[in-house]
């Protein structure tokens, strides 16, 4: 096993760890700090894919952006004693049947199918790989997609504030 | 890179983001199960994009999920901010009215 593939299994096994360890666990914060490691764990699997745009942006995006948002709904959404904040469960047998079922499904139909018949696959690919490619398609190609998904966030944003806004009454105080 | 060791790791978080989303009682539990789920479904089309000689589709489609994801983790983060404001709890079993 050569270097390359022990560190990017390493990264796999993390953050399939620190997703069982989401599940299991009940501390929300710990949650929080756990989704961390499974992103970071993420964006190595993606640089190992060729993916390195994807990474920096997983990390960008989910570290940097939404995780702080999270720990923020944590703070606004709880009154905070200095005790742990804990999450019951409910359910827990009928969610682990569900889930370990689809899991067993999905892991025999992986193992099942048959990928290299695919004719578009190559084992020995990479080729289209790296951030001129993925720029020059994203400003060509799928160039009116980008647009889109820039207006959907915007028109996002802008809900999220107006739905979380204090709506306070201005012309009251204008008299 | 082996196709089958990331194709597992995608259905492993795929089905712990499921149990998080089934089992867990605090909103935010929810949304982090939610965000699991998505990076499964983006863990599964970077790998496929790597074995694609022709095109790049894998990876743009992975850079849209991540834009609706970032969305869906505003819009629903200020929807549980309302909530709590108007009902002084996080816990969905006890959300259970919709008048006002």
């Amino acid at each position: 096993m050569s270097l390359p593939l022990i560190i990017f299994y390493f990264f796999g096994i993390l953050s399939a760890a620190a997703a069982i360890y989401i599940a299991l666990t009940k501390n929300i914060i710990y949650v929080a700090f756990s989704l961390i490691l499974c992103f970071i764990g993420l964006a190595g699997v993606f640089v190992f894919l060729g993916a390195e745009f994807i990474a920096v942006t997983q990390i960008l995006v989910y570290v940097g952006g939404i995780l702080v948002l999270l720990i923020f709904g944590v703070m606004l959404t709880n009154r905070l004693k200095g005790e742990k904040l804990v999450s019951q469960s409910r359910q827990k047998l009928l969610g682990f049947l569900v889930s370990g079922m689809l899991f067993y499904v999905l892991l025999q139909g992986i193992l099942a199918a048959n990928f290299s018949a695919l004719e578009w696959m190559s084992a020995e690919s990479g080729s289209q790989t790296g951030l001129k490619t993925l720029g020059m398609n994203l400003m060509t190609e799928y160039v009116l997609a980008f647009e889109l998904i820039g207006l959907l966030l915007l028109i996002a944003l802008i809900g999220a504030v107006y739905i979380a806004g204090n709506k306070r009454k201005e012309d009251k105080h204008a008299a | 890179m082996p196709l089958n060791f990331v194709l597992f790791l995608g259905a492993l978080l795929f089905c712990a983001g499921l149990y998080t989303v089934i089992t867990k009682k605090n909103t935010i539990m929810v949304l982090v199960g939610v965000e699991l789920m998505l990076n499964a479904a983006n863990v599964n089309l970077v790998a496929f994009s790597r074995f694609d000689a022709v095109g790049i589709q894998g990876q743009v489609f992975a850079l849209f999920v991540i834009t609706v994801a970032a969305a869906e983790a505003a819009i629903g983060l200020a929807l549980v901010v309302k909530v709590y404001q108007h009902f002084q709890t996080a816990n969905i079993d006890e959300i259970n009215e919709l008048k006002g």
